[in-house]
């Protein structure tokens, strides 16, 4: 069954397989179970085989021990694995100064990736400034946001260092899905959420390790946000820190070559 | 009486019952409709309809290749239709209304014209949802969650989407009560509540999850009414700037408030969904093993907590909206826990096979499958009700078959197998046991084939409600072929229901005739003439033992009804 999962390429990954597993093992057990004592009845207590029902039927406890044992499993899975991976991802983020932070804009349809640049601050946000050709994130291009980098659907972090990724959204809800880092959040607007995760494999290595040189980690729309809902793909590459800081240098350059307004046309 | 208040504007609860029925099973078929479409897309993306690709006009699929804003709508409509016009009126209104009263040896339903007004309601409904598809902009197009802000900004079809859902939600509470006074005051003389069919008590539950979950969604509903049409800002946070252009509206307002008084509907709707499905399972399930059900009692306590219970697991539908450890493991231990009463009523009837004498006959075969089908969709709900697996199967495939498996192959089979049990007493006739042998088989199968493959999809991570059906990302490459075997499945699925079209019209005009009791059952409505008068019984009706006494030790017939005294 794990290979029917997306690859994966994060720390955490392992263990949210791993209670798939866990929980689909439960799963069969039971459906087989049942399904064999089904298809036993059905042959055995068939009007042609036994003319005269059985007023009482099954008198054994069995079926109360089975329940009981059933609840004590769920409650295993819940307190040993459910929770506490749970609480990994939303508690135990690391300090933002330990991890690559990154800023996400959802919006009908694209995915705005947002960088704080060398000063390590994130700029701020005027909705008068927002221009869907030059601006779509409204950055105010002074102070802390005139050496943030943004780009559209394409995300790079390093490689086994935490990445925090802060969602919102411009318009309706999204949904930040990253499958093989077994991320998904949902982006709402008037809301900025975080989420955490390493990446553990670059996508270098990846694309070795698939022989397929054009492997890339997608970022997926998982919330219907409207007609192009369906195309809303965005780009994660995961590269070493050396490619990463030659990666926000070259985005960099670009900054620096005329006013915001060409930015884009850079 | 005239025609029109014999047969239209009725308040016998049998006519008003077989109106919803009927409505009912036209709307199931409407949003089959639907689905076909979509499959079509998802099997052969961006490429002309076949047949009837032309008739759909530009604004849907132009040169019979449809737009994905038309996706939207069947998607969001196919939803709609299915759970509030199709199995709803089908299960509650239907069943409900035809066999609850006869079940408790009453005359009516407490309340004859509220009854007669509530199918009205929702007749009404259905025009408004169905008219919808034709204004400017199309249907409703924002899923049947129908989520904001994205529905607040959508084209008209929404607004009318809202009115719909009023009327329907309306229509739902008048039904509602009228089950509840009818259930209390009118049982038959000696019908305590624990000589209730089971089925009685589904629908007894089942009315107050309709009475107590709605109002909050029909206040919703006028929420977003005002913020589409009186420029509130209920659901709408400060600052959306929607296609560059600045919303102009005054903000402040929370998108996920919409989340919650919705899904504070939505999860108890489920079981509206499933408990008179399973009411109708164990009724048939008791009559063709030909022994009591085991654990009669436990399945009531079952049922009631189940009710209560569905109150408060909302939020496992929203684990990915940010919620923190806390919520996360409130919710997830309700879910876990509501998992215990679904396994003891699911045990109780594959238990109650045992020692039987089993008959498989068509309604039996129905019932039977009920049972692991929806155990296939109770099932892959554990991992759904768990937030950390949720993270990787969250609004993907695997979501969409667990609750088709539950709603599909789970509760629409029940209602099948419902409708070949009491054709009989409705008409007099019963139907053709080849034609629905015929019905039955090839639909097990293409079920299966629509929705098994639906896991897997789930699993590669392809998300629901795709216009696309996934092509476009290259996580999905490996899974998304296996979107033609479900599209043809699908419309196999069509075909296999033909024969049970046939046996229906056939069955009612030249069907074999029987007697007040062809299936030799226990419960009340088969003491009542085929069909029944208006008035139901010719006789009085006093109750002295439970609701399934077959095969009772001691006795020369393998059934005793309820109303029959015993052999000394």
């Amino acid at each position: 069954m794990m290979n029917l999962l997306p690859d994966a390429a994060s720390a955490h990954a392992g263990g949210i397989d791993q209670i798939i597993v866990i929980v689909h093992w439960l799963m069969a057990i039971l459906f087989v179970g049942w399904g064999a004592f089904f298809i036993y009845v059905l042959v055995r207590f068939r009007q042609g085989r036994n003319p005269r029902a059985d007023y009482v039927g099954v008198k054994s406890k069995l079926s109360t021990w089975l329940e009981v044992a059933v609840a004590v499993v769920e409650a295993v899975i819940l307190i040993g694995f459910a929770v506490p991976i749970w609480a990994e991802r939303v508690d135990q983020r690391p300090p933002d100064e330990e991890a690559t932070v990154v800023r996400v804009v959802a919006q009908q349809f694209a995915w705005n990736i947002w960088y704080p640049g060398a000063d390590g601050v994130f700029g701020d946000q005027d909705i008068m400034l927002v221009d869907e050709e030059t601006n779509p994130i409204g950055l105010v291009r002074s102070g802390n946001g005139a050496d943030d980098i943004t780009t559209i659907n394409q995300m790079h972090l390093p490689v086994d260092k935490p990445a925090i990724v802060r969602i919102s959204s411009k318009d309706v809800i999204h949904s930040f899905n990253l499958p093989q880092m077994r991320i998904k959040q949902d982006a709402i607007p008037g809301l900025q959420i975080p989420v955490w995760f390493v990446p553990t494999v670059t996508t270098a290595e990846m694309r070795t390790r698939k022989g397929d040189e054009d492997y890339n980690y997608e970022i997926a729309c998982a919330q219907l946000c409207g007609n192009s809902h369906y195309s809303m793909r965005g780009f994660l590459t995961i590269d070493t820190p050396q490619e990463y800081q030659e990666w926000l240098d070259l985005e960099a350059t670009y900054l620096s070559g005329g006013d915001e307004d060409d930015f884009w046309a850079e | 009486m005239g025609f029109w208040r014999k047969y239209v504007f009725s308040i016998d609860h049998k006519v008003i019952g077989i109106q919803y029925a009927v409505t009912g099973l036209l709307f199931l078929s409407c949003g089959f409709c639907l689905m076909m479409l979509m499959r079509w897309q998802l099997a052969y993306p961006g490429q002309p309809i076949p047949f009837i690709g032309s008739w759909l006009g530009d604004t849907r699929a132009p040169g019979g290749i449809m737009l994905p804003d038309f996706y939207n709508q069947l998607g969001a409509m196919h939803g709609t239709i299915m759970v509030f016009l199709g199995v709803v009126p089908l299960a509650v209104g239907g069943f409900g209304n035809f066999v609850l009263p006869l079940q408790i040896g009453a005359v009516d339903m407490a309340f004859p014209k509220l009854n007669m007004i509530s199918y009205w309601c929702l007749f009404v409904g259905g025009v408004i949802m169905l008219g919808s598809f034709f204004l400017p902009g199309g249907a409703a197009q924002s899923g049947w969650t129908s989520y904001a802000p994205l529905a607040d900004i959508a084209p008209t079809g929404q607004t009318a989407w809202l009115f719909g859902m009023i009327f329907l939600i309306t229509s739902s509470l008048l039904g509602s009560m009228n089950f509840i006074v009818t259930t209390i005051q009118l049982r038959a003389k000696g019908l305590t509540f624990f000589r209730l069919p089971f089925f009685v008590w589904a629908q007894f539950v089942t009315s107050f999850l309709l009475l107590l979950a709605f109002p909050p969604l029909e206040a919703a509903g006028v929420l977003q009414l005002m913020d589409r049409l009186a420029g509130t800002s209920f659901f709408l946070p400060t600052g959306l700037v929607v296609s560059g252009e600045i919303l102009q509206v005054s903000g402040g307002g929370s998108p996920l408030l919409w989340q919650h008084l919705f899904w504070f509907l939505a999860h108890p709707e489920v079981y509206v969904l499933i408990l008179p499905a399973m009411g109708i399972v164990a009724e048939i399930i008791a009559n063709n093993t030909r022994k009591p059900l085991w654990g009669y009692r436990s399945m009531v306590y079952s049922v009631i907590v189940l009710g209560f219970l569905s109150f408060v697991v909302w939020a496992h539908h929203m684990f990915i909206t940010g919620m923190g450890t806390v919520m996360s493991s409130f919710f997830q231990t309700t879910t876990m826990i509501m998992s215990i009463p679904s396994v003891i009523l699911l045990s109780c009837l594959f238990i109650s096979l045992y020692g039987a004498s089993i008959r498989f006959n068509t309604p039996m075969l129905f019932a039977l499958a009920f049972l692991p089908m929806f155990g296939i969709g109770g099932l892959t709900g554990l991992p759904l009700g768990l937030s950390a697996p949720d993270i990787a199967l969250h609004d993907t495939y695997y979501v969409i078959g667990h609750f088709h498996y539950i709603v599909a192959p789970g509760t629409i089979f029940a209602l099948f197998a419902g409708i070949y049990y009491w054709f009989p007493k409705a008409t007099g006739r019963r139907m053709s046991e080849f034609l629905g042998k015929l019905h039955f088989w090839p639909s097990l199968i293409f079920m299966n084939g629509v929705f098994m493959p639906m896991f897997i999809q789930g699993f590669a991570g392809v998300s629901r409600r795709l216009a696309d059906g996934g092509v476009t990302y290259s996580f999905a490459g490996n899974v998304t072929p296996l979107n033609r075997m479900m599209s043809w499945s699908a419309w196999g699925l069509a075909l296999a229901q033909l024969p049970f079209i046939i046996n229906f019209f056939m069955s009612m005009r030249s069907g074999v005739k029987v007697g007040n009791n062809p299936w030799h059952a226990t419960t009340l409505e088969w003491q009542a003439p085929s069909p029944p008068p208006h008035g139901n019984f010719t006789q009085d009706i006093v109750v002295s033992h439970g609701p399934y006494e077959y095969s009772v030790p001691g006795q020369k017939e393998d059934f005793l009804p309820q109303n029959q005294p015993a052999e000394a």
